[in-house]
């Protein structure tokens, strides 16, 4: 429906012509709302260390931050520590994404395997998953296996009970149909409930970058010695806070960029259906 | 006429906690070949169990059911002797196009060979579909979804053809318009209908049997053979006849039970 609009386009009256021109200038308002609020807090910030109204040894300082940032890319320390934080992150959120579509496929698929499993996922679900982590130290090592199974721990729980949930919400009618042609409950799962279950599936990866990044910080801050979660806990011990806030900022951009990475596959997938 | 499909005390209940109830109790019926035959009752009175139960997706309670006579665990399993079901909404895929929608039956039975593709193609030409096939199923009408739905419904070549109340999600013009066309299709094919409708004047439009259910538990109430002297092909000419007319008030009488609406 979308595309027809381009196709064969109608002249554009003066007062859609308008209505364009004020959406446009919103959207440039927004914009430049959000750089501003930025400048002025970087600005704030930097003054108010130069000025001393704030300890810039506890508080550091963009300038400062941009200083250690310049380091770290000249001795290539923000490669490997941005780099193996990046490889445990997608791992776990790699294998979240395929653990939890089997086990709700699964689920699904065997009727009351998910009233047995229940109680179970709920608690698992519940349960802090840094009270783990100690016990994944013990039994794995310390090391990025640890730190890609605690990532995995955080994410995948919540993951099956969404993904399970949406699978039972599609419309029965739907998998009748299949039956009525011919088709077996694997045909229902395989032509019915996965290809409309993906907008959903979409929207749980989103969630589950996010958490499988928690998951590998929590990691890195007990069983690592490389890694930004590692830099962070190493810079507070040693009062480094340009160190520790340096990280953290690269962690707000990884997060980032990984959200807009959906995000746009998300808009492809809309595009297209 | 030797019946393709006959019901013969044939009961069925839902059960849950809270108790037990009865949708069909004692139903007798006979669908002969090559008929086009309608059931109406009041809506909940059971009419998509009775198909479902038809369709081999429930097995019944009590009683048999004998299509060809076969039993409806043998004739499900045999895949010579299909049968077509008609859903109200048409719950066309929107993932897929046109043509992969109406093909889903050939690829669910595995058949997908040049001839049942072709037939489809033939099909699509037919009905009006062919140059929409490449489309998204939102990009059709009312009407047009209904004819792709018939479409993929007899792209496995059903041997009976079941329509559980399809014209009931469109607008009443699209109805009678598509209602008469899906009709007309179906006789030019000699194929066996049973349409359940709660729809009084579509009933007598379409169909030349019509069987009445109480409510619920349903039993029959009654059947009625309808004839016209005039082509089927006119809806709206059909319900000017006074044949239609007398048509129409017996069967409300039967199922009001000659009492006035309250």
């Amino acid at each position: 429906m979308a595309d027809q609009s381009t196709k064969n386009t109608p002249p554009v009256s003066a007062r859609q012509e308008s209505f364009l021109r004020a959406h446009h200038r919103h959207h440039h308002r927004i914009t430049l709302g959000r750089l501003t609020l930025l400048l002025l807090f970087l600005g704030f910030w930097e003054t108010a260390s130069r000025l001393a109204w704030i300890d810039s040894f506890f508080f550091s300082s963009p300038s400062g931050i941009l200083q250690y940032l310049y380091q770290m890319l000249t001795d290539g320390s923000f490669f490997t520590h941005t780099g193996i934080t990046l490889f445990e992150t997608i791992t776990s959120f790699v294998l979240v994404t395929l653990l939890s579509l089997a086990a709700a496929t699964l689920l699904w698929y065997q009727n009351g395997l998910s009233e047995i499993l229940e109680p179970y996922l709920v608690v698992l679900n519940a349960l802090p998953k840094s009270a783990l982590a100690p016990l994944l130290i013990v039994w794995l090592g310390t090391g990025s296996n640890t730190i890609i199974v605690a990532g995995i721990s955080v994410a995948v729980f919540g993951s099956i009970i969404s993904l399970y949930t949406g699978f039972c919400q599609v419309d029965s009618e739907m998998c009748k149909l299949i039956y009525t042609l011919g088709g077996s409950r694997k045909d229902a799962l395989v032509k019915v409930i996965l290809p409309s279950s993906i907008p959903l599936i979409l929207s749980s990866m989103k969630v589950n970058i996010g958490l499988s990044l928690v998951g590998v910080i929590i990691g890195e801050f007990l069983a690592a010695r490389r890694g930004l979660g590692y830099l962070i806990i190493y810079g507070s011990q040693v009062f480094q806070l340009n160190m520790v806030i340096t990280s953290i900022i690269i962690l707000c951009a990884i997060a980032m960029a990984f959200y807009k990475l959906i995000q746009s596959a998300e808009h492809y997938y809309r595009k297209q259906y | 006429m030797q019946p393709i499909l006959s019901l013969r005390d044939v009961s069925y209940s839902y059960h849950n906690l809270k108790g037990e109830t009865s949708a069909l109790s004692h139903i007798n019926l006979q669908v002969s070949e090559g008929s086009f035959a309608a059931v109406v009752g009041p809506s909940g009175c059971g009419k998509s169990t009775l198909l479902s139960l038809i369709a081999g997706l429930l097995p019944p309670e009590d009683g048999e059911i004998l299509y060809r006579g076969l039993s409806s665990r043998d004739y499900c399993a045999d895949s010579a002797l299909r049968i077509g079901y008609m859903l109200q909404r048409d719950h066309l895929f929107e993932w897929r196009t046109v043509y992969q929608n109406v093909i889903l039956g050939l690829e669910l039975t595995h058949s997908l060979t040049e001839k049942n593709t072709a037939y489809v193609l033939k099909l699509l030409e037919d009905y009006g579909l062919y140059g929409f096939k490449d489309k998204k199923p939102s990009e059709l009408s009312g009407g047009m979804r209904q004819r792709a739905a018939l479409i993929r419904t007899m792209a496995i070549h059903p041997d009976l053809l079941l329509l559980d109340e399809p014209f009931s999600a469109l607008d009443f013009q699209t109805r009678l318009s598509v209602s008469a066309d899906i009709a007309s299709i179906i006789r030019q094919t000699g194929k066996t209908a049973l349409l359940i409708t709660h729809d009084l004047s579509e009933a007598i439009t379409l169909a030349d049997h019509v069987i009445v259910l109480s409510k619920r538990p349903a039993s029959v109430k009654c059947e009625m053979s309808i004839l016209y002297e005039i082509s089927r092909e006119d809806p709206l000419a059909i319900r000017g006849t006074a044949a239609y007319q007398e048509y129409f008030n017996q069967l409300w009488e039967v199922l009001t039970d000659g009492r006035p609406i309250d």
